[in-house]
């Protein structure tokens, strides 16, 4: 038997459900792994304790007949869910010495199904960032690195942490949340599948909150059926959260096994970018014939307002920002530096607590949002937004399921792109349109770079057509046999 | 009203914004609780405190009152609306900011019916009604370098009912807070009351020469009861009017009113010098209400003070005045009722009501809730008179009985002997006993002073105790007197 950090979340499943390991044994396997993994930076905060104590009352409920859908399985949390008890972060310094009193919603539905917490997850700072580089605790290492380079590579983000812990194996699977690509660009880059919900799909209650109409939770795991089986845990409607939507959620692992025949598949030409990697187009364009070997057929789209959702992404999503970030005050918890008058207290605690990046993000919010500039930016951005939209609805009229690369490159060294929060901000070029229509998206890992690196392959589906993205991803999964590791 | 200037006469324009508290049990977007004079801070979820992660939900409740407010103001209720941010930073302001709504209220246009001194109705123009949360309250004079924070009323809803700026004088700005208050009170979306804060207002004003177009108007904010509405516009009408007639200009201000000096000054710049960079609040989608349940609510209404004035008219043949007076007040109409309903002149019972209960009431400092007489003891007195049991005279003083010792009319007048006589021969006896005494008056009488008829009823009475029959001394007297 491999090491049991190795498992699949259906493996340990199934391994927990025939007695041949129990839940704390699976714990404390990743625990130990954890320990050994420190230097990749990936937990803000581990919580070993709290792992193996949920680990046996899932024994517990194992030999009772009462497991759950997740039962005893080591999961990562993204420190952006906040966790009743266990000091949640964002990554931040603001947020310093907050312990939230209330369970997210995602996280209560994860335990309800019986899932172990093995700690919280780094993350860029607020969920802003692309690299994981703007965390006030670090960076983090993806666990993968260029063939004959010694240099670390950033694990991308903002859920990097999740990310490169589930590549690492030691987090069976992790929650993370997408505002613009924040779960599937990590997944690609960490060479993993991460799947974003429909916008609606899984409540947000809980979460702190980069850019509200556009978060969005989901799952990372290694292979398609994992992420699967975390989304039906995490899914479901809650009066909670008012844009939640009140729709059953359906038997996503079962979808798995749909095929892909007759299913018309879209690739968008303007995602043709130039000077785009010669190895991300040929792996597009493998992912093409994978799809048409297996009875899918392919369809040219068109999403025409494509070259305008990165603008718009950086207008609606900074916009949201500065006024869902206006609550750090000092006031009532997190950091507070002193000050002479209200005003002073307020600017020392948003000066220290905030990061270049935030506070970059807060200033183009407030801007685009002031008196004079509100129309000419943001309510042309969601004017683009709709048009976004409408493009996709007319896409879908000749196809039921787009297929794109997840990311222009693979993953970059740590350090590099910092000095250009433009170049930074092209990462996300494939995966922002999906937040701005509130589509799904799965990435999920295709390929090898020229140097060792994972590539993803991006599945685009309808609203709540999350069934279709499995069906189709879990093709292209078998078709590509992607089994490289990293440390490998 | 014009305000006669040094160079000629100036018109006051006013818009009122008023601040109305929702009665509901629960915030607008939390499930804490909205009882006034709880311990600070007692009342509050971590929604209303703005924690991390927090999501607001809209409270039906609030939204049903909102939308029986607007149907009270006659006015289009918006099957769509959308909830905006306005961000700004203030500590009593958890979350950064308010949210309100802005370019899509739920309310649209509407009108308010007010009634002037003159008996004359006018219709004031609702602009729009729309919600929004209350902020929480910073208390700065607790310590000498600290501020507390209480947030029991942040997230309580608010209901911003906005005038179009067609008051011309601070009687009808009055006028018009009174009708505001008693309808609120009548649809129980409000309870009205201005000394807790649950009904506040911000005036606009702005003064022009007659026919000219609107000049630069100042906002007073604020503003707390009716009694400081009038007085700040006054105040503030009169300053505008000195300004530009010394050859000034107003400047678009935000101004508070200062009511134990009685004047308006400036607020700091740093108190209103907003950007609120509004914008759709992404946390709640677009308030969407279905055509038939506003009708049932509409079907839903009580009877509202235009139309209970406009009964009490045609019903009880009031005067529109008295009418008025009574409907004022959800309690007062009740009360009048009560003691009306079934009796052969209603007016009777107005007067009773507006003069000498209103009067009683105000003499005790006392509101109708705990009137001393209560209406079913008003109507045992009331039907006293009418049977002639009593006179009015007499009622007046059982009435002063039955205030100072809540007792039924009928036990005082049995206990006291007030019972009238209307036995023609003990008057017959008296008004003999009268002539017989006042020889001299009687021949001037006779000789052509019919004035002095009244003198020899006041006798009468007097010889009585007030408790002859008033008709029956005016009819036997002019026969005997006529010899």
């Amino acid at each position: 038997m491999s090491a049991l950090t190795d498992l699949t979340i259906a493996e340990a499943r199934a391994g927990l459900a025939a007695k041949r390991f129990s839940a704390r044994e699976l714990a404390a396997a990743h625990v130990e792994a954890m320990e050994r993994a420190k230097d990749l930076n990936a937990y803000i905060t581990p919580t070993p304790d709290k792992a193996l104590e949920m680990a046996a009352r899932s024994d517990a409920r194992l030999a009772a007949g009462q497991a759950g859908a997740l039962e005893g399985i080591p999961l990562a949390i993204k420190d952006l869910f906040c966790t009743e008890g266990t000091r949640t972060t964002a990554a931040s310094r603001i947020l310093d010495g907050f312990v939230p009193p209330y369970e997210s919603t995602v996280t209560s539905r994860l335990w309800d199904a019986g899932a172990v917490m093995l700690g919280k997850t780094n993350l860029d700072e607020f969920a802003m960032g692309s690299s994981n580089m703007t965390s006030a605790f670090g960076g983090v290492k993806n666990p993968w690195k260029r063939r004959g380079d010694a240099r670390d590579l950033v694990p991308g983000g903002s859920s990097g942490g999740s990310a490169a812990a589930v590549a690492a194996r030691i987090a069976m699977g992790a929650t993370a949340t997408d505002t613009g690509g924040s779960i599937r660009q990590p997944a690609a880059f960490c060479g993993v599948v991460g799947i974003k919900p429909t916008y609606g799909r899984c409540s947000r209650w809980g979460i702190v909150a980069f850019a509200s109409s556009l978060d969005q939770a989901g799952p990372i795991a290694r292979d398609v059926r994992d992420t699967a089986i975390m989304l039906g845990a995490m899914a479901g409607h809650d009066a909670k959260d008012s844009t939640s939507v009140p729709r059953a959620v359906p038997d996503y692992e079962a979808a798995l096994g749909r095929g892909v025949k007759g299913l018309r598949f879209g690739i968008p030409r303007e995602y043709m970018l130039d000077g785009m990697p010669a190895e991300i187009a040929r792996l597009w364009e493998q992912g093409i014939a994978w799809l048409r070997e297996a009875g899918a057929e392919p369809v040219e789209i068109s999403l025409p307002h494509t070259k305008y959702a990165l603008p718009a992404y950086y207008i609606v999503a900074p916009a949201e920002a500065s006024s869902n970030l206006a609550r750090y005050d000092g006031v009532r918890f997190g950091t507070r530096v002193a000050g002479n008058s209200i005003e002073e207290l307020y600017e020392n605690t948003r000066g220290a607590g905030f990061g270049a990046e935030v506070r970059r993000r807060i200033l183009i919010g407030t801007y685009v949002l002031s008196a004079g500039y509100y129309d000419a930016y943001y309510l042309k951005a969601q004017k683009v937004r709709a048009l976004i939209a409408r493009d996709f609805d007319e896409a879908y009229a000749k196809c039921d399921v787009v297929l794109t690369p997840t990311a222009p490159s693979a993953a970059f060294a740590m350090g590099e792109k910092m000095d250009d929060p433009v170049a930074m901000y092209l990462n996300d070029v494939f995966t922002v349109t999906v937040n701005l229509a509130g589509l799904p998206g799965i990435s999920l890992p295709a390929g090898l770079s020229s140097d060792g690196l994972p590539l993803g392959l991006q599945l685009i589906g309808r609203a709540f057509d999350e069934e279709t993205l499995f069906a189709a991803s879990h093709v292209l999964e078998r078709a590509a046999g992607f089994s490289a590791r990293p440390g490998a | 009203m014009i305000i006669e200037g040094k160079t000629g006469p100036w018109e006051i324009v006013i818009g009122l914004e008023v601040h109305a508290q929702v009665v509901s049990d629960a915030k607008l977007f939390s499930g804490a609780s909205t009882a006034f004079g709880a311990e600070p801070n007692a009342q509050v979820s971590f929604v209303d405190a703005a924690f991390p992660g927090m999501l607001p939900v809209i409270n039906r409740a609030c939204v049903e009152q909102a939308v029986k407010t607007g149907l009270g103001l006659s006015a289009t209720i918006n099957e769509v609306s959308v909830f905006d941010r306005k961000n700004y930073f203030y500590p009593d302001l958890p979350a950064g900011y308010q949210i309100s709504q802005y370019k899509q209220p739920i309310v649209g246009e509407g009108h308010l019916d007010i009634d002037l001194a003159s008996g004359e109705t006018k219709r004031v123009g609702i602009e729009r009604l729309h919600l929004e949360q209350d902020a929480g309250k910073s208390i700065h004079d607790q310590h000498p370098q600290k501020t507390y924070i209480d947030l029991n009323r942040a997230g309580v809803a608010l209901m911003e009912i906005v005038s179009k700026p067609e008051m011309r004088s601070p009687e009808e700005a009055g006028a018009y807070m009174r009708k505001m208050r008693a309808l609120v009170r009548y649809l129980g979306t409000c309870d009205g009351n201005m000394e807790e804060g649950s009904l506040r207002c911000d005036a606009n004003v702005s003064v022009r020469r007659p026919g000219e177009g609107l000049g630069t108007r100042c906002e007073l904010k604020n503003i707390n009861s009716i009694r400081f509405v009038m007085q700040a516009i006054e105040y503030e009408a009169r300053r505008q009017v000195e300004v530009l007639e010394d050859g000034g200009t107003i400047r678009q201000e935000t101004r508070l009113f200062d009511s134990a000096k009685g004047v308006t000054r400036p607020m700091r710049s740093k108190e209103h010098a907003h950007d609120y960079r509004y914008f759709p609040d992404p946390d709640l989608l677009p308030l969407v209400l279905d055509r038939k349940w506003i009708e049932e609510v509409r079907a839903s209404l009580p009877e509202l003070p235009d139309a209970k004035k406009a009964r009490f008219v045609s019903d009880y043949k009031l005067t529109p005045y008295d009418a008025g007076v009574l409907v004022a007040e959800k309690e007062n109409a009740e009360f009048f009722e009560v003691v009306a309903r079934g009796r052969k002149d209603p007016k009777l019972a107005a007067n009773w009501v507006i003069v000498e209960l209103f009067g009683a009431l105000n003499r005790l400092g006392r509101d109708i809730a705990s009137s001393p007489v209560s209406a079913r003891q008003l109507a045992g007195l009331l039907d006293l008179i009418e049977n002639d049991t009593i006179s009015g005279r007499i009622a007046k003083d059982v009435f002063g009985f039955m205030v100072e010792t809540g007792r039924d009319a009928a036990a005082i007048v049995e206990e006291r002997g007030l019972r009238q006589v209307t036995d023609t021969g003990a008057i017959e006896a008296a008004i003999d006993k009268v002539i017989a005494d006042s020889a001299a008056k009687v021949a001037e009488y006779r000789g052509g002073k019919q004035a002095l008829f009244g003198w020899f009823v006041g006798q009468v009475m007097k010889s009585t105790g007030g408790k002859a029959n008033p008709a029956a001394v005016n009819e036997l007297l002019r026969k005997k007197l006529a010899g």
